[in-house]
């Protein structure tokens, strides 16, 4: 698309939604939200970019190579959370009986295992959601 | 002849679907089976046992943690699949 006017609304608009996105993942267990909602906000606001600057942008700002190791890390990432659960309690994911940092209930850094887990599948979605929108558009390139 | 045979299979099945309709449990209901003491371990014990005040939060990565791994995997095969299928031109 070559509208200047859409161009800079979007500019503008897309830190926005990112910002909230990452509010989203990481007050996931004290307020609304979790990694699945906002990992698609990330992945709407990239997905948003590529639509209006083209895929060549797009694919300048997320390469096939970065979103690869996302993609691989984030569930590296929780599985490798769960086996540190094995080795502290004995449970697979164990929360509170693994001995993971707890806090008060309602601040942003409590609640032990979850925020961890949050931020993987944040990252996760979000590579998920623009990988898959690349692919389909690499098809036909017109957009 | 078949057509009255498949009209009158339907029908008997729409009658028995419109019944156990009918004898689902209220919306919200206290007394459905689905509400049971679970759901209330849930809301008692969220805070204290996972330290998150968002309950649900607490039962996705907490209580069902391994399940959303589960989830997670799906995601991961989903984009594996359509990579191996859309192989797109060339690899930049």
């Amino acid at each position: 698309m070559n509208d200047l006017i859409v161009k800079t609304i979007v500019r503008w608009v897309i830190p926005f939604i990112q910002v909230f996105g990452v509010y989203v993942i990481f007050y996931g267990h004290v307020s609304f939200g979790g990694g699945f909602s906002g990992g698609a906000l990330i992945g709407a606001s990239l997905i948003l970019y590529a639509i209006t600057f083209g895929l060549k942008a797009s694919k300048k700002m997320v390469p096939h190579k970065r979103s690869q190791w996302m993609e691989s890390l984030g569930i590296l990432w929780y599985i490798a959370l769960g086996i540190v659960g094995i080795y502290a309690s004995g449970y697979f994911l164990g929360n509170k009986t693994a001995g993971f940092f707890m806090g008060e209930a309602g601040q942003l850094l409590s609640a032990g295992i979850i925020p961890l887990l949050t931020i993987g599948i944040g990252v996760k979605v979000a590579s998920t959601m623009i990988t898959l929108f690349q692919k389909l558009v690499e098809e036909n390139e017109d957009v | 002849m078949k057509k009255i045979f498949v009209v009158t299979v339907l029908t008997l099945l729409f009658l028995v679907l419109v019944y156990s309709v009918l004898e689902m449990p209220d919306f919200a209901s206290l007394n459905s089976p689905a509400y049971n003491e679970l759901a209330r371990y849930y809301v008692e014990n969220a805070i204290e046992e996972a330290h998150a005040t968002n309950v649900i939060a607490a039962i996705i990565t907490d209580y069902r943690a391994f399940d959303t791994l589960g989830e997670t995997t799906v995601l991961f095969t989903s984009i594996l699949a359509v990579t191996s299928v859309l192989k797109g031109k060339k690899h930049e």
